[in-house]
């Protein structure tokens, strides 16, 4: 527990660092462009198909469930305001720590064990501004854009089986859709809770790959508590961001 | 080693170093001059590679300061310091290469990122630095495509890129084929001596070091307990010294480590 | 080479998530239907605003012409005061009908505004001279059972 405190304490020194030390990341911007290839660029596979399955998922549930009330119509809303305000920032955020946090704390990990962030303070070349910030940034970058799209890939997924397969009114799904999603209210919210989520993430994997033990042990062991730690803070600030968010509506 | 501080491009004025509850360093007294070859010897875990790093300011002293090119290492400011290090090159254990740029890109990196020297110089320069380590023609391969030794002398030509008046090497004699063994102390030596630098290597391979150094420092239980000229360590009488000069197998650096009576492990009762 | 290629994925993933992020306000949300800065305030008193909540929409003839922004107790008339957001393009006369009406049977409520004849219209931060407060569903059913009770 206290050893908790004590990282925690260490993890919010580091990242203080990280952001006093990014305007190499800012007076560079290849630095951070390749690490958005990295982080981003690689996750579209894996963010846009589970997006899809997603909205498929959550397109034949809902029907399934509002055809008992003979609410058919209404089941683009469902797709739409799950995804928008829920699923997108929150599954979007947890595939991107699995994928993209895993693959951060990997590499700096490794860096660090093999003495290259050593070799490069020795060169006079801070690491911390140049393998660590560049990559931070881009995580937080990524994560919005991956979250709308991952949405998107959800909303087009539900509309696929719905109105395709299954033979729901095409124009009722779309309409009632853009009556109950409110841009300001929904989609703002939902992208803040990526934002928030892409900072959180890319914080946890950066640390844990910067204090890794330099053993190969210690690094995949990194690895594993990025995944895991980041998966519990997305799914508790989710919670917290709900909360505030999502109050006043009920 | 009471000379003139000025001469002194390294001292270390009774230093101690503690890694966590651990003591490393005990009083350590150490000048070295401008110009040489050294060699810090000792055995493993000895705290050689600590004596590196407090000179290159990744660590500081728990006592005692360490003085390098007259400037005390530990007090320095962030910029300070890393002006200070670029004058200083250091060799890692296993070249430390960063995987993800090629072996040009590599040797250039401090060249890109300390001066304004446009590309096709900075391609010379890189292409000279590679041929003095003989590997000219590899700079479009990969660090994972390189042997150890060839890894290595990659990393030596990236340390002397911006030609450093402190050369640093951490084991540079570890886990390679006589034939590089042989390349490597011959570059060291003869970079040393063209560039007009001075360096240090942390090393327990005996053979290869005394052909190439200039004075030897041994290193055990956190102090210098040792030192002198090739030949005069070859012939030293120090119990330790010819211990670990001609590899003996027992002597101040005992065989057994602590353990009770033999006869008791075993739990036979001597009559 | 290699970093050309890389920079030309960075820009197709960069332009992609802009692109959802826009679909997104565009098709999936109601951001071009979403209110301009061409707005006035009207204020209205109710007795009753029953289920009434900031943001529901103001109504004539079933267009949505301005929103609810803010819902207050007036300790001077001890009654609701509802101000709403409406659209500049639509004026409405100084004798309008505004009433708390419900879509439906079960259904949100929102504010529905009947135009009278009068000339003149109203200005920005006037006040709706008459209101229709909700329809409370135990006075309703207090009333039918009164009314039957004295019907028998």
């Amino acid at each position: 527990m206290i050893d908790g405190i004590w990282r925690l304490g260490g993890a919010s020194h580091f990242i203080l660092l990280v952001l006093l030390k990014s305007w190499t990341s800012f007076a560079r911007p290849r630095l951070i462009t390749r690490e958005i290839y990295y982080a981003g660029v690689m996750s579209l596979v894996i963010i846009t198909v589970s997006g899809l399955f997603v909205g498929l998922v959550l397109g034949l549930q809902g029907y399934e469930t509002l055809q008992k009330f003979g609410s058919e119509s209404a089941v683009g809303t469902l797709v739409a305001l799950s995804l928008v305000r829920e699923l997108g920032p929150v599954v979007a955020g947890l595939l991107f720590a699995s994928r993209a946090g895993s693959a951060m704390t990997a590499e700096i990990g490794l860096m660090k064990a093999t003495e290259q962030l050593s070799a490069m303070g020795m060169m006079a070349v801070d690491p911390i501004a140049r393998v660590v910030a560049p990559k931070f940034w881009a995580g937080v970058f990524s994560m919005p854009l991956l979250a709308a799209m991952f949405s998107v890939m959800g909303v087009f997924g539900g509309y696929l089986v719905t109105v395709v397969v299954i033979g729901v009114d095409e124009g009722s799904f779309w309409s009632q859709m853009q009556n109950a999603v409110d841009f300001r209210y929904d989609i703002v919210n939902g992208v803040i809770k990526s934002c928030c989520f892409g900072v959180v993430i890319t914080a946890i994997a950066v640390f844990e790959g910067f204090d890794a033990p330099p053993t190969a042990e210690g690094v995949s062991m990194a690895t594993t508590r990025t995944v895991v730690t980041s998966s519990l803070a997305i799914l508790g600030l989710d919670f917290v961001l709900t909360a505030f968010m999502f109050r006043g509506v009920a | 080693m009471i000379s003139a501080a000025e001469n002194m491009l390294v001292k270390f004025d009774d230093v101690s170093f503690s890694y966590g509850n651990t003591p490393i360093l005990n009083g350590v007294n150490l000048a070295i001059p401008r110009g040489q070859v050294i060699a810090i010897m000792g055995g493993s875990g000895s705290g050689k590679t600590t004596l590196l790093r407090l000179i290159g300011g990744e660590a500081r002293p728990t006592a005692g300061t360490v003085h390098v090119a007259g400037e005390i290492v530990h007090e320095l400011d962030r910029n300070r310091l890393f002006r200070l290090r670029r004058k200083m090159g250091m060799l890692f254990q296993f070249g430390a290469l960063f995987t993800d740029l090629s072996v040009f890109d590599n040797v250039a990196f401090q060249m890109r990122e300390h001066t304004d020297l446009p590309e096709d110089m900075i391609r010379d320069l890189v292409l000279m630095k590679l041929h003095a380590v003989g590997l000219r023609g590899a700079h479009h391969l990969m660090p994972t495509e390189l042997s150890g030794g060839m890894a290595r002398r990659v990393a030596l030509a990236r340390s002397i890129a911006l030609d450093p008046m402190l050369m640093m090497f951490d084991e540079p004699f570890t886990g390679l084929d006589p034939i590089s063994l042989g390349v490597i102390g011959g570059l060291i030596r003869r970079l040393t001596d063209a560039l007009g630098m001075t360096s240090i290597l942390v090393t327990h391979d005996v053979q290869e070091s005394l052909q190439i150094v200039d004075h030897v420092y041994f290193l055990a239980d956190g102090k210098i307990v040792a030192h002198g000229t090739p030949e005069e360590v070859s012939q030293s009488a120090t119990p330790f010294v010819h211990q670990f000069i001609h590899g003996e197998v027992d002597g101040p650096v005992p065989f057994h480590y602590q353990a009770r009576a033999y006869a008791d492990d075993l739990g036979i009762r001597l009559k | 080479m290699q970093r050309t290629v890389m920079d030309f994925w960075v820009g197709v993933f960069v332009m992609a998530g802009m692109g959802a992020l826009l679909i997104l306000g565009l098709k999936v949300g109601n951001l071009t239907s979403y209110q301009s800065e061409d707005s006035y305030t009207l204020l209205g008193n109710f007795e009753n605003i029953g289920g009434l909540k900031i943001r529901a929409p103001v109504k004539s003839a079933g267009v949505v012409v301005g929103r609810v922004t803010h819902i207050e107790f007036s300790l001077e008339t001890y009654d609701a005061v509802v101000t709403l957001s409406m659209d500049s393009r639509y004026r409405f006369p100084k004798d309008t009908f505004a009433s708390i009406l419900t879509s439906g049977l079960l259904g949100e409520q929102y504010v529905g505004l009947l135009p009278g004849g009068d000339e003149d219209m109203l200005k920005n931060g006037e006040r709706f001279m008459k209101t229709n407060s909700a329809v409370v569903l135990e006075e309703m059913i207090g009333r039918f059972l009164f009314n039957k009770a004295a019907g028998d």
